[in-house]
């Protein structure tokens, strides 16, 4: 049995790890705030982006002289995959879910017999998948998202991405992010963001008469300004999502946490108390019965 | 036929405007153009400048954007902005303070990319002051 001064020290340390988690947690709450609202902001732009770049695929691809970014380099041999990670922990299973994710991703891709090469952003992501896909990780950022997303950094990940997709370093390029739905869920999402994914055409798409649109300066002229933009904004807004997910996760991670030291420290007490009452009955059975022998 | 489009203007940091609006006049790379309800669907890339935004026919709203990209349908009228203020927040003094920032980098700046992202940075300070001017 553990003595009374044992539990007091236990008592007021899971007093003080309470204090801390919960103001984290008030932390992340607040942070989360704008977080949130700067990845629903940042949707639309990105959206729209998605669909006019879709429209405008859609009528070049197939036609010879398209752009690489557009119609891929013809082979799918080489894959990069740009993990998204936070750069710290505590935040429940936000990094672990992501990490499995591109685990996955990189055993399916293995088994088709692709090589995988990865690019790490977020020092957690890094930190995981340095234990056995020390050998693929190509490049790794971190301190990008301390003070929320930066479209600046997204733009310098990208130009990196851009350079090593012109330099023929790989074929196919995967994010791997978790979106943000709300605080307590976040939805580890894999977009493809190289070649830009042609949006199928449906039925509906293809029965309504194609609009024709013309364009200025030039179709080429705009692909090669709007292809580039678009794997910069992808990349924004899947740091965005992160950035928003990671203080949800963060927040509901200190939330569960403050309630077990609430639940710790209601057991730990009672069991305190129990042993001070016994300990005070003993001390009484001990006076009357040397008072009884007298 | 329908005597309004639906004009949408977005940054990456939110979406600005979002209204019917009877016409727009967005500044073309090569040069400005008007949209009007059933314009002939067209993509355009568009220089730093000022979008003029008209209602019943006088400008409602004039907005500065600092390049991007625009997108006119039959219906609608989309601008991606990079940055997009509206006219009337813009202060003579902000402009000014941020030509002297983008001067400041072209004179700092050592390699070739360096340098052409500061001419652009100055290049977008400059059509801003023409905007307020």
């Amino acid at each position: 049995m553990a003595s009374l001064k044992d539990l007091r020290v236990r008592i007021n340390s899971v007093k003080n790890t309470r204090k801390i988690t919960s103001a984290m947690k008030m932390v992340a709450a607040s942070k989360l705030r704008r977080a949130q609202e700067a990845a629903e902001a940042g949707r639309p732009y990105a959206v729209r982006m998605e669909r006019m770049l879709g429209n405008l695929a859609s009528s070049v691809v197939g036609t010879a002289g398209a752009p690489k970014l557009l119609a891929g380099t013809g082979k799918s041999d080489v894959h990069l995959i740009v993990v998204m990670t936070a750069d710290r922990g505590l935040c429940g299973g936000f990094n672990t879910n992501v990490v499995r994710s591109a685990r996955q991703l990189i055993r399916e891709l293995e088994a088709e017999g692709k090589t995988v090469k990865l690019l790490c952003v977020g020092r957690k992501g890094r930190d995981q998948l340095k234990r056995d896909h020390a050998d693929k990780i190509v490049q790794s950022y971190e301190g990008l998202a301390r003070k929320g997303a930066d479209f600046g950094n997204a733009d310098m990940v990208a130009q990196k991405i851009l350079a090593d997709f012109d330099a023929g370093a790989f074929d196919v390029c995967t994010l791997v992010y978790n979106k943000f739905q709300s605080a307590i869920a976040q939805i580890t999402t894999r977009q493809q963001i190289v070649p830009f994914p042609v949006p199928a055409v449906t039925a509906e798409a293809n029965a309504a008469p194609k609009a024709l649109y013309e364009y200025e300066p030039s179709e080429e002229g705009i692909l090669t300004d709007l292809l580039p933009k678009n794997v910069a904004m992808q990349v924004y807004s899947s740091m965005l999502e992160n950035d928003a997910s990671e203080q949800g996760a963060r927040m509901s991670a200190m939330d569960n946490a403050t309630r077990n030291a609430g639940d710790m420290i209601k057991k730990l007490t009672l069991v305190y108390n129990r042993t001070r009452q016994a300990m005070i009955t003993k001390e009484l059975i001990e006076i009357i019965s040397g008072a009884e022998a007298l | 036929m329908a005597d309004t489009l639906d004009f949408e203007l977005v940054s990456p940091a939110k979406l600005l405007v979002s209204e019917p609006v009877s016409m727009v006049v967005v500044p073309g790379t090569e040069g400005n153009f008007g949209a009007l309800p059933q314009h002939a669907p067209m993509l355009s890339t568009v220089r730093p400048g000022v979008i003029d935004v008209y209602k019943n026919g006088q400008v409602a709203k004039r907005i500065f954007v600092a390049g991007g990209f625009a997108e006119v349908t039959e219906t609608r009228c989309t601008v991606l902005a990079e940055e997009a203020h509206d006219l009337s927040t813009l202060t003579r003094e902000s402009v000014d303070a941020r030509i002297q920032a983008a001067k400041d980098a072209l004179q700092e700046a050592d390699s070739a990319s360096e340098k052409a992202a500061a001419t652009s940075k100055l290049k977008v300070a400059e059509a801003m002051l023409a905007a307020i001017a």
